[in-house]
């Protein structure tokens, strides 16, 4: 499921967040974007699920441009977002909000159990409390819930704002090492990043944002050892 | 949990003991409910009864047919939250329909309740398909504004009456030993209680199926429930075209009771006074908006012996509670643990809307 987007423009009113972006995510692929506070990382990704509106480019996604589509519909087609922040129902419980993951597959009574035991057995803090209401959980439970919801649409492609963002150290590199997990299984992601250290050292390739274009373009290896990328994002200088 | 204040709850309190009462006792206590709500009108006693006008007529005309509003508004508004500031504009078409269809053709009643609400629902899916998009306030606005062109526009169409409205409207026929007329409201209460019976019984059974997740969603986030897969529009659609069926229906009996009127009844109040009860009952919760439109509409015909002031001692009541219980008088309970049985989704199929 290849995910290639072609000079794309995305306008708030008059101001102009994307301008002109053009990238690919091939299948199997983690790749990331990195950038500044508001360099539109998070309108490419809400523009790719469709939440915003497409100015000008294209949406290809598995061979069909999809920018004219609503977002329920991408959501059937298997692009599955995880939002910035908490983006969970906060009145639902856990379980429920987890439930909602599912609420447009056909099989869904079928896969139900077999995904919230995989679901529950990546994150086992939402077993525990799977009864308690999504907006009691604490930042990032909220943020294990949203994954773990985005899971259970069973993407193709997965879109994930800032997953480590308000997570305690230890719970970063977990919450890592399950993004590279859920990517052996086959799931290809479209990862949003502060942490860009992290981000690069999970990823297979990268691209720098900056005010709306892209600036970089190159394998996620690569942009570690970059030191113009360094003294960026990275917070250490070339040497 | 520790945080939790324990208060005395009796609507906590009546719920755990109704989640756990056996079946047998769930069957008798609503049935015991409702033989209630029918043997109303044959009450009398001083608490309740209202000096100055007729008791059954009160409890047809406001109580019953502001609780059968607050109901469909509900849905709008508590269930999607969804702002709709005009849904007196489906009450008066509902009514119109009735007063034309009654007095220019042989149409009688049981033939035009479907057509009045069928009215009101395609009015509801004219007006929601493009406004629904909106958000927020704009919806409030757009619907404020569809609630007055619906009056205004009665007002200045002289073929349905212009300003004097319609006079002359049928009575429903006869059903089994109830004749329906101006001199015995009682048939008539029986009528919209059996419509807002049906109603909630309704509402119930799609909350707790696929729509009524759908609506949680949206109402919750509605940029959330689209990633979900849920087309929100749709949903929300179908929310303001139930509200608007149940409004429709209301109009119909409510034109067949009052025999004539006229486009200013159906103004911005009504509206207003609606989405009130709806608030003040406990928005959401539809035993909640039961209470509180029944109390907003019995309220100011108890205290008419009040005269002039009454209105003012109402409000004044009015902002009174709304500080005391800022959630409503009978507010939907807040689930902070939930029931692990409570698997909606998986009862799918059933209620779905295509
Ligand atoms: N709803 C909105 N209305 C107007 N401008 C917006 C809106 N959302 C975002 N913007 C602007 O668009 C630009 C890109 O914002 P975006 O949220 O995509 O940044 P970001 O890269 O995700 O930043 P961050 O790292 O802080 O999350 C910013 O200048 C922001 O102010
Ligand atoms: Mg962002």
């Amino acid at each position: 499921m290849r995910l290639e987007i072609k000079d794309l423009h995305v306008h708030y009113g008059k101001i102009e967040a994307i301008k002109g972006i053009s990238i690919v995510v091939n299948e199997g692929e983690i790749v990331t974007l990195i950038g500044a506070n508001g360099a539109g990382k998070t309108t490419m990704l809400k523009t790719i699920s469709g939440l915003r509106k497409v100015s000008s480019g294209q949406i290809i996604f598995n061979g069909e441009d999809i920018s004219k589509m609503p977002a329920h519909k991408r959501a059937d087609l298997g692009l599955s977002q995880a939002p910035e922040g908490r983006g969970i129902f906060p009145g639902m419980s856990v379980l429920e909000n987890l439930e909602m993951g599912k609420y447009n597959r056909k099989d869904r009574k079928i896969e139900m159990k077999e995904d919230l035991d995989k679901v529950y057995h990546l994150f086992p803090r939402l077993l525990e409390r799977s009864k308690q209401a999504g907006g009691t959980l604490s930042g990032g439970e909220q943020q294990m819930l949203a994954i773990g919801r985005a899971l259970m649409a069973r993407p193709k492609v997965l879109l994930l704002d800032e997953p480590s963002m308000g997570l305690a150290p230890l719970m970063i590199a977990n919450i890592f090492n399950i993004i590279t997990e859920i990517n052996k299984t086959g799931v290809t992601i479209l990862l949003v990043e502060q942490n860009a250290q992290q981000a690069l050292q999970r990823a297979h390739r990268a691209y720098v944002l900056e005010v709306g274009h892209v600036v970089k373009e190159a394998k996620a290896s690569d942009l570690l050892n970059d030191p113009a990328v360094r003294a960026a994002y990275l917070g250490t200088g070339a040497h | 949990m520790a945080d939790k204040k324990h208060k005395f709850n009796l609507r906590d309190h009546a719920a755990d003991f109704w989640d756990a009462s056996p079946r047998w006792r769930k069957v008798s206590l609503s049935f015991l409910f409702i033989a209630i709500c029918y043997a109303l009108p044959f009450l009398n006693n001083p608490l309740i009864n209202t000096p100055g006008s007729d008791f059954q007529s009160v409890l047809f005309y406001p109580v019953g047919m502001y609780v059968l509003m607050a109901i469909g508004l509900n849905i709008v508004v508590g269930k999607s939250g969804l702002l709709d500031l005009g849904y007196v504009a489906f009450f008066a078409i509902g009514a119109y329909t009735m007063a034309i269809l009654g007095t220019k053709t042989s149409l009688n009643f049981w033939e035009i309740l479907p057509i009045g609400m069928g009215f009101a629902m395609l009015a509801g899916v004219l007006l929601g398909t493009p406004t629904l998009r909106l958000r927020g306030d704009y919806l409030a606005i757009v619907t404020l504004g569809f609630g007055e062109i619906v009056r205004i526009v009665a007002v200045n169409t002289d073929a349905i009456g212009g300003p004097r409205g319609i006079a002359g409207i049928p009575t429903p026929p006869d059903i089994f030993n109830a004749k329906f007329t101006i001199l015995d409201p009682k048939p008539y209460y029986w009528l919209l209680l059996t419509f807002t019976l049906l109603m909630i019984w309704v509402v119930r059974r799609m909350a707790a199926r696929r729509p009524g997740r759908a609506w949680d969603a949206i109402r919750q986030d509605d940029d959330v429930a689209q990633l979900m897969g849920v087309n929100t529009l749709k949903y929300k659609v179908w929310a303001f075209v139930l509200g608007a069926a149940v409004a429709g229906v209301g109009g119909v009996i409510y034109a067949s009771q009052i025999l004539s009127i006229v486009p200013d009844q159906f103004n911005l109040n009504v509206s207003i006074l609606i989405l009130a009860c709806v608030v003040f009952g406990g928005i959401g919760n539809v035993w909640g908006v039961i209470l509180g439109a029944a109390l907003l509409a019995f309220t100011p015909e108890r205290i008419r012996f009040l005269s002039q002031p009454r209105i003012l001692v109402f409000g004044v009541a009015l902002v009174v509670m709304m500080n005391l219980r800022p959630d409503g008088v009978l507010p939907k309970k807040k689930r902070e643990h939930f029931d692990p049985d409570w698997h909606t989704i998986e009862e799918s199929g059933e209620g779905e809307i295509k």
